[in-house]
């Protein structure tokens, strides 16, 4: 009953770890009880049928596409809500965070009335010629728009517990801020950043509501795994529950390498990280 | 982790904790409410019906309550094949309203339909255009212009099916930009404007009231809908069951479904 001496605490209550076993069993429970509905002498032929493989392609093209564009415009974002200071900025974080409470589908909506055909900005689109609604590009829209959040939440965290010492040792030293942002802040916050960028590409990969009502569904071009495996659903129970674990095999597969210890950290070059920044990095979301 | 967040939330935490088991001790007893009315036997049907019957079930079941005092119809609307399985998966039903006849053959052959299936209501296809048909529509034919964006549902799908074979026996082969899973979604997609033109059922257009307008095309004849309707075997209320489906078949059902657009089966 003493354990409070040890140097590392790690007592934990047993009504804490059943309680934590339920929430365990939770998640696992369905997933294993769907493995066991899998039909594993069809398993391959339902998997690299024509329309599964289009559409596990059209996946992981539109995630890829999101990615980048979530750290494309994540980064500076996450950088003006941890290093800014300007009026505005809790309303703005809670805006920029809101779909990860929002329900998919009122994000589809949401875009259809900017990016759709009768929407803010679908109209001067469509005059210069650019159609969005039914595209691949509205499925790029609908994933950047869900996972973005991911990616902000995670390198606003690394770069809170990073601090900013660092860089301003760099600013002393003559460095103008892009030269620090480059050579210091972004080599230090690298892990942080990169556990986001998978967190948005599986988020991107996840995602069903904004794509069906924003993006439609058309094989090759709108139709991506969680759209196929609602429609196979109807006809296919097999090829649902096959498609699914299909899905589940890459989600695991992508989460499991945000948690492998820190990301490569070659980009930095000279500017090295300073090997007493701690575990800065790792950000659980 | 989220140093933003964090100190922000902690001194709700406690209520919010309170609130949370609270809300989850309410959520079961919810849950339980339904289970427990088994000893009520006799009291309370549950209807399961594909999602184009909300309007007309809706009111026939208070219709039916009226009719029947001490009677409480619960009704739970969704696709017919999502129904479906639900009851398979042991989905406290007694009566269940299918769209299509293969989803209820479905049902039939897993031996959970009590008698046969009896039809009830047809409904054929039409074309819905937004207000205005802005791509001048006037035809079955002319869903095939490359200029007209048209949506339909996927083929796995009972309105989707449909919409084959009246292309099959018209030899017109459309170039659809989306092949939704449900109608719902096929007329969502002509009301915001989307789409120039949607295939969806006739009462679809009658539902959705002014934000579409019809172009009805002859050749829907050839894919006509069947609405079959029968008493679940595992239900536990079979006498109110068999009088509900009494109700759907005579002139008060009839009327009620004539007047959201269906046919006679």
């Amino acid at each position: 009953m003493r354990r409070r001496r040890d140097s590392s605490y790690n007592g934990i209550p047993r009504w804490v770890m059943a309680v934590a076993a339920v929430g365990a069993l939770l998640v696992l429970l369905p997933l294993a009880a769907m493995l066991g509905r899998v039909n594993w002498a069809q398993f391959i032929p339902l998997v690299s049928s024509e329309s599964s493989l289009t559409a596990l392609g059209l996946s992981l093209r539109t995630a890829a596409a999101s990615t980048v564009l979530c750290v494309l415009f994540g980064v500076p974002l996450a950088l003006v809500l941890a290093r800014g200071d300007f009026p505005g900025q809790r309303l703005l974080r809670s805006f920029v965070l809101l779909p990860l409470v929002l329900p998919p589908v009122v994000g589809g909506i949401a875009l259809l009335y900017a990016f759709g055909r009768q929407g803010l900005l679908g109209q001067s689109l469509e005059i210069a010629g650019l159609q969005i609604a039914f595209t691949t590009t509205a499925v790029v829209l609908a994933q950047t728009f869900v996972a973005l959040p991911f990616l902000v939440v995670s390198l606003e965290g690394a770069l809170r517990s990073a601090g900013s010492r660092y860089e301003a040792v760099a600013a002393t030293l003559g460095a103008r801020p892009t030269t620090v942002l480059r050579r210091v802040t972004l080599p230090l916050v690298l892990p942080g950043l990169a556990s986001g960028a998978v967190l948005s590409f599986a988020r991107s990969l996840g995602e069903f509501g904004a794509t069906l009502t924003f993006a439609g569904s058309l094989q090759g071009v709108t139709r991506t795994l969680p759209l196929e495996i609602y429609l196979q659903r109807e006809t296919d129970a097999d090829a649902a529950v096959a498609l699914s674990l299909l899905l589940v095999i890459v989600a695991v597969v992508v989460v499991g390498l945000s948690y492998r210890g820190p990301a490569p950290a070659g980009s930095g070059g000279r500017t090295a990280r300073p090997g007493t920044a701690g575990n800065h990095g790792r950000v659980a979301a | 982790m989220r140093p933003g967040l964090g100190p922000r939330l902690r001194p709700g935490l406690r209520a919010g904790a309170a609130l949370a088991v609270g809300a989850v001790a309410a959520g079961l007893a919810g849950c339980a409410a339904p289970a427990g009315d088994a000893g009520d036997a006799g009291k309370t049907v549950t209807v399961f019906a594909a999602a184009s019957l909300k309007a007309p079930f809706t009111a026939l079941a208070e219709q039916f309550e009226a009719a029947n005092p001490g009677t409480t119809v619960t009704l739970s609307f969704a696709g017919s094949s999502d129904l479906a399985t639900q009851i398979s998966q042991g989905a406290p039903a007694d009566v269940f309203a299918s769209a299509d006849a293969n989803t209820m053959a479905r049902l039939g052959g897993a031996g959970l339909v009590e008698g046969p299936p009896r039809d009830f209501a047809s409904n054929v296809l039409t074309i819905a255009v937004p207000p205005g048909n802005p791509a001048s529509v006037a035809s079955f034919a002319d869903l095939a212009r490359p200029s007209v964006r048209t949506v339909v549902c996927a083929a796995q799908v009972p309105c989707g099916a449909a919409a084959k074979v009246v292309e099959q026996d018209t030899g017109v082969t459309l170039k659809p930009v989306s092949e939704e899973s449900s109608v719902t979604d096929v007329l969502g997609k002509v009301i915001s404007g989307e789409a120039d033109a949607g295939l969806v059922y006739v009462t679809d257009v009658k539902a959705a009231r002014d934000r579409v307008q019809e172009v009805p095309f002859p050749e829907s004849a050839q894919a006509v809908n069947t609405y079959p309707i029968a008493a679940v075997r595992t239900g536990k209320h079979t006498e109110l069951a068999a009088t509900f489906i009494e109700a759907v078949l005579g002139p008060d059902g009839q009327q009620l479904l004539r007047g959201a657009g269906f046919g006679t089966p």
